[in-house]
């Protein structure tokens, strides 16, 4: 892990890699989202409705993979003081927000019929839309630090407390009694059938390659940003 | 012992106190977090008739009875041991139907039938074709003549 925390070398190895992960999640984001509007049967109970999977599966994966990743990547800046991974942190933090609020808004266009409201107040919205509140703190408290591409380490003990909530999302369908569903996808297997389970997994595929070229991207703004700032900097002084 | 490692130990020990604080108080809210009772759970509450309660459950296959006025309905919603009568009038929503999952907003009667002021749907986690369902059904029905026969 070491040798991958030199900003130079992750550069190296970002600059290509930022296209490869772009392109691949394009072609696989497109052809799944094809494939499960026009390709993909009617539901027994949800008719149509059940095509919002597509995209409300993945969103959510990536709200709550992102802040897996914001806590990871603040404690190895706790711990072994990289730059890199403050700077990751930070990166994961928009998208992460962003996917969040899909995920929201998508499950309240598909509860509205299913259902029959487009919002209650049991365990999984309710953690899942803290999570984007969550976010919007993380944001704000990493932007309040003085200067651009600063590592705060206040964001950084943010990020870990907010993990907290990743497991409750998690659990809160099977401790609580919900109006959410219970998880259809276990390590026991998936009660989602193969017509549904084939692109949705094609989905979740194309929209974290996705997420992890908007990463890469917002890192390497970032790295250039406080190089600009330290060059800036070094002028005013010279 | 080094700073890096004195670090790694409080971070460990920050990340194991955070998820067991997490874990108690979710185990604590197990009760008062739950978006409804099920019959089972109703039945062990003791929930005074005319407060205002969620129930959720299965609509046991057989249960719905309409009224003559053609608004009215009355049902059964049960989980794996209890069930429990329901009484409501206006619109179901579309996936209201026997063998499905619903939640009720509403209050228990004095004679201890729930009157539920509005109904949501509740979705199972199968998700299933519906030509596929089709068959199923159909192969059920064909099950069910050839034993009636």
């Amino acid at each position: 892990m070491h040798r991958f925390a030199n900003p130079a070398r992750f550069l190296r190895i970002a600059k290509p890699l930022t296209p490869a992960l772009f392109w691949l999640g394009l072609l696989l984001t497109l052809i799944a989202c094809i494939w499960g509007l026009f390709f993909t049967p009617t539901e027994r109970l949800m008719g149509d409705t059940v095509k919002i999977l597509f995209v409300h599966v993945p969103s959510a994966w990536l709200g709550m993979g992102g802040w897996t990743g914001i806590a990871i990547a603040s404690i190895v800046q706790l711990v072994w003081r990289h730059p890199l991974a403050g700077v990751a942190a930070r990166a994961i933090a928009v998208p992460g927000a962003t996917f969040a609020a899909i995920c929201l808004i998508t499950g309240s266009i598909w509860g509205r019929p299913t259902w029959g409201t487009w919002w209650v107040w049991d365990g999984r919205l309710t953690s899942m839309l803290v999570l984007f509140f969550l976010y919007l703190g993380y944001i704000a408290l990493s932007n309040a630090s003085s200067e651009k591409g600063d590592t705060s380490r206040v964001a950084a003990v943010f990020g870990v407390i907010g993990a907290v909530n990743i497991p409750i999302i998690n659990r809160s369908v099977v401790w609580w009694e919900s109006q959410h569903q219970k998880a259809s996808i276990t390590l026991g297997g998936s009660s989602i059938d193969t017509a549904y389970l084939v692109p949705l997994f094609i989905a979740v595929v194309g929209f974290s390659l996705l997420f992890g070229a908007l990463v890469l991207m917002r890192m390497r703004t970032a790295l250039a940003e406080m190089r600009i700032e330290a060059r800036m900097r070094r002028m005013a002084q010279g | 012992m080094k700073p890096k490692h004195q670090r790694l130990l409080l971070a460990l020990i920050a990340v194991v106190a955070l998820v067991s604080a997490g874990l108690i108080a979710a185990s604590a809210l197990r009760e008062e977090a739950s978006y409804f009772y099920t019959p089972t759970t109703l039945a062990a509450a003791n929930v005074p008739p005319g407060k205002a309660i969620r129930l959720g459950g299965m609509v046991q296959k057989g249960s719905i009875v309409r009224a003559a006025d053609g608004v009215s309905i009355t049902f059964i919603v049960q989980d794996q041991e209890r069930s429990q009568k329901v009484a409501y009038r206006g619109i179901t929503p579309d996936l209201f139907v026997e063998g499905s999952g619903v939640v009720a907003d509403g209050r228990l009667r004095p004679d201890r039938v729930f009157v539920a002021e509005s109904l949501l749907a509740k979705h199972d986690e199968n998700y299933v074709p519906k030509e596929l369902a089709d068959i199923d059904m159909t192969a059920a029905e064909n099950t069910q003549n050839t034993v009636s026969q």
